[in-house]
């Protein structure tokens, strides 16, 4: 089995790609995607501390797991509403372009 | 405990609650009934506490309750006194006052502000009897202060007319600059008195005290403590009581309603400086360089109305005149030490005064507010009642035995002329010559005055002609009572040397008592003031007959006159007031205008509206320029920020968290 600290390296990288695709892509539907993957990066972090401390942790055996589910349906929740913020973006601009949307510029 | 004295200043003041929250809808009946009655009621019961201090003798008192104290410093109850003086300035002012409200039901009638008319009338009197009754200055300043708003209020109660409204606004200020010295000289008297009770302000042993001190003044020196708080008491007279150099607002207050003017702006607010000059009468003695002061200011004021009182055409702006000039008078009385005379001339002024008022409020009632007595003339006939009974007026304020002025004049110009021949004082002899040269010209000016208004040619409107009758009712029967008063009036202080008693004189407490005096000296007491009697009778009897030739058959005289050089100059000085307002104007109204305005600019325009408000919004204005800039619309952009701060807050938590696991 891997160790904690690989587990933990996997999450941190990526958490980083999440990162980078969340500020350096245009394209919101991919900065939407790589938000996903930074949730899930956590959650990765999240199960591996949940087992690594599964028997001294106040949450118990499960306590990881749960998180991860309540992590998991929150991104579902960001995600639709995301997607269809995308939709009416879609619609008024006919373009997904995050440089193109800067209306509200001061 | 005389509790029920309450009850004579609280009455009016019911009716001007009632009247001035319920008037619209209970109707002016009802209005009229409520108002007059109240007062009414009020001279009924100074009446019966006047009956008490005659039977019994001695001053009423009603303690009240602590009004403002602070321990061991100061302590003013509202506490009121009844006793000589306070009675008959009750039953002059509820007297009548209640003959001009049952007059103004006549005058008023179908005013849209007719409850609002009766519930001041109704708010003055209040203040006027409080002014009277209170026991202590504060009191009698909350009274004072009280009906100088009456009178603003009155004066433009017709407020349509921006001139009426700046009639109030004038009286007023004028008044204002009065009672700040009144004011002055009341804080001078806590500090060195420390009480304001009136017992204590009049007892000779305490004046003593203080009149040993001295107070240093910027410009003047050294002043006696008691000379200085009489001056600034004075100067509040000057205010309220129309004396130069504060009496321009009493001519233009007859923008008011004519009751008003007969009963504020004749017959009780106006007197009540002289009314505090007898209330303080021993304080007042103790500075008898104050005393000279006052005495040339009263001759001076009543020697300058009567000659404005000559040129006017306005019949109620002679009536004013007259009224500077009397009360003149009065404080000619009380400078040359004749408190009692000036309080009789108060009490008789008070009914021909407001007499003549009336009588004139009738002609203009009657002319359909004409006021200008060019366009009238030969009235008499078509209102007889009211020429007889301004003819009573008329010759009563002229000084014609036996009516009421005579009395009181002849008791005040004999004050004079004992102070300045048989007191050997220089500057008495002058300020008697003064107010006896008046004496006549007041005869001359008020004979034209009904000679232009009743006699002679009808010069009326031919449009008026046949419409003007007799107004009757409450209007004649008021005229009927004062006329009735104005006659019998002297009667009430016969001098001793007429066979009298002083009666008033003696009440009131004024009158100085001749008991010390041997036979001898007595009887050349009485010599003088038959001399005296006869002089005045003279210049009286002269002016009469002068003013009756030169309105009658002696035109060409007038005419003469009139046509030649000192009376063309003369004749212009007095159109034109002296142009004392025109003085008060370039000197203190205009600069006063021109600094008001620098300062608009400046403070106002410059500094609040430019540098404050608009400095403000310019400041945030710039600010917000500079830093809207970040707010570029750039979402990446803002994520990179945002991930940036979540960064140093990282690293600052786990700098945190290793410290900490330090310890």
């Amino acid at each position: 089995m891997f160790s904690l600290a690989t587990l933990l390296y996997l999450s941190a990288l990526l958490f980083s790609i999440g990162t980078y695709g969340v500020l350096a892509r245009r394209n919101i539907l991919v900065v939407l995607m790589s938000l996903e993957l930074m949730l899930n990066a956590v959650n990765i972090a999240i199960v591996s501390f949940g087992r690594a401390h599964a028997l001294t942790a106040f949450s118990g055996e499960h306590g990881g797991q749960i998180f991860t589910l309540m992590v998991l349906a929150v991104a579902a929740a960001e995600a639709a509403i995301g997607l269809s913020l995308l939709l009416v973006i879609w619609r008024r601009w006919k373009s997904i372009d995050l440089r193109q949307l800067c209306q509200l510029n001061g | 405990m005389d509790i029920h004295l309450l009850w004579i200043p609280l009455l009016p003041f019911l009716g001007f609650v009632f009247n001035g929250l319920l008037g619209r809808r209970i109707g002016t009946r009802a209005v009229s009934a409520i108002a007059c009655g109240l007062p009414i009621i009020s001279f009924l019961i100074s009446y019966r506490a006047w009956r008490h201090v005659v039977d019994v003798g001695s001053p009423q008192h009603w303690d009240g309750f602590p009004w403002i104290w602070i321990d061991g410093l100061v302590e003013i109850p509202f506490s009121l006194h009844f006793d000589g003086l306070a009675a008959v300035m009750c039953l002059v002012i509820t007297g009548v006052g209640s003959i001009i409200h049952l007059y103004s039901i006549g005058y008023m009638r179908g005013d849209p502000g007719y409850h609002r008319y009766f519930a001041y009338l109704n708010l003055f009197m209040t203040f006027m009897l409080l002014l009277v009754l209170g026991d202590n200055l504060l009191l009698m300043f909350i009274g004072w202060e009280g009906v100088g708003l009456c009178s603003y209020l009155l004066i433009g109660f017709w407020y349509e007319d921006d001139a009426n409204c700046a009639a109030g606004r004038k009286a007023f200020i004028m008044n204002r600059i009065g009672d700040f010295a009144f004011l002055l000289g009341i804080f001078l008297c806590l500090t060195h008195f420390g009480t304001l009770a009136m017992s204590a302000l009049t007892d000779v042993n305490q004046i003593q005290t203080v009149a040993a001190q001295t107070l240093t003044i910027p410009l003047l020196g050294s002043v006696g403590l008691v000379t200085t708080i009489v001056v600034l008491l004075f100067i509040g007279a000057t205010g309220k009581s129309a004396q130069i150099p504060l009496y321009v607002w009493l001519p233009d207050a007859m923008a008011g309603p004519t009751p008003v003017s007969a009963l504020i702006h004749a017959a009780t607010m106006v007197t009540s400086g002289v009314y505090l000059c007898c209330r303080l009468m021993p304080l007042f003695q103790a500075a008898p360089a104050a005393l000279t002061l006052i005495a040339g200011i009263g001759a001076c004021t009543a020697l300058l109305a009567a000659l404005i009182a000559f040129g006017q055409n306005d019949i109620k702006k002679v009536l004013a005149y007259s009224t500077v000039s009397q009360l003149g008078y009065m404080f000619f009385a009380i400078g040359v030490g004749a408190f009692s005379a000036a309080f009789f001339h108060v009490v008789t002024h008070a009914f021909f005064k407001a007499l003549l008022f009336l009588g004139s409020g009738s002609v203009i009632h009657a002319m359909h507010h004409q006021q200008d007595m060019r366009k009238m003339g030969g009235l008499r006939k078509q209102l007889p009642f009211t020429h007889i009974t301004f003819l009573v007026g008329t010759l009563a304020i002229a000084g014609v035995p036996p009516l009421a002025g005579f009395f009181s004049k002849d008791e005040i110009l004999f004050a004079g002329f004992e102070q300045g021949f048989l007191g050997g004082s220089g500057a008495a002899m002058l300020f008697w010559g003064i107010s006896f040269l008046t004496a006549g010209m007041t005869a001359f000016y008020m004979i034209r005055c009904v000679a232009m208004t009743f006699w002679g040619e009808s010069r009326i409107d031919p449009d008026l002609e046949g419409k003007v009758h007799e107004p009757g009712g409450w209007i004649g029967l008021s005229l009927l009572v004062l006329a009735i008063a104005s006659a019998l009036g002297g009667f009430l202080n016969v001098p001793e040397f007429l066979g009298g008693h002083a009666s008033l004189g003696h009440f009131t407490g004024l009158q100085q008592g001749h008991e010390g005096l041997t036979e001898q000296a007595l009887h050349a007491l009485h010599a003088a003031e038959w001399q005296s009697m006869i002089l005045s009778l003279l210049i009286a009897g002269s002016g009469l007959l002068l003013a009756f030739h030169c309105y009658g058959k002696g035109k060409d005289l007038r005419r003469r006159f009139i046509e030649s050089g000192p009376g063309q100059l003369l004749g212009r000085l007095s159109a034109n007031k002296f142009y004392v307002d025109e003085f008060y104007n370039s000197v203190f109204v205009r600069p006063f205008e021109t600094i008001s305005h620098l300062m608009f600019i400046l403070i106002d325009r410059i500094l609040i509206d430019g540098i404050l408000v608009s400095g403000t919004a310019l400041l945030t204005r710039n600010v917000g320029h500079l830093f809207r800039k970040m707010q570029t619309g750039f979402i990446p952009g803002y994520l990179l920020t945002f991930a940036c701060g979540v960064l140093v807050l990282l690293f600052m938590l786990l700098n945190f968290l290793r410290q900490g696991g330090a310890q």
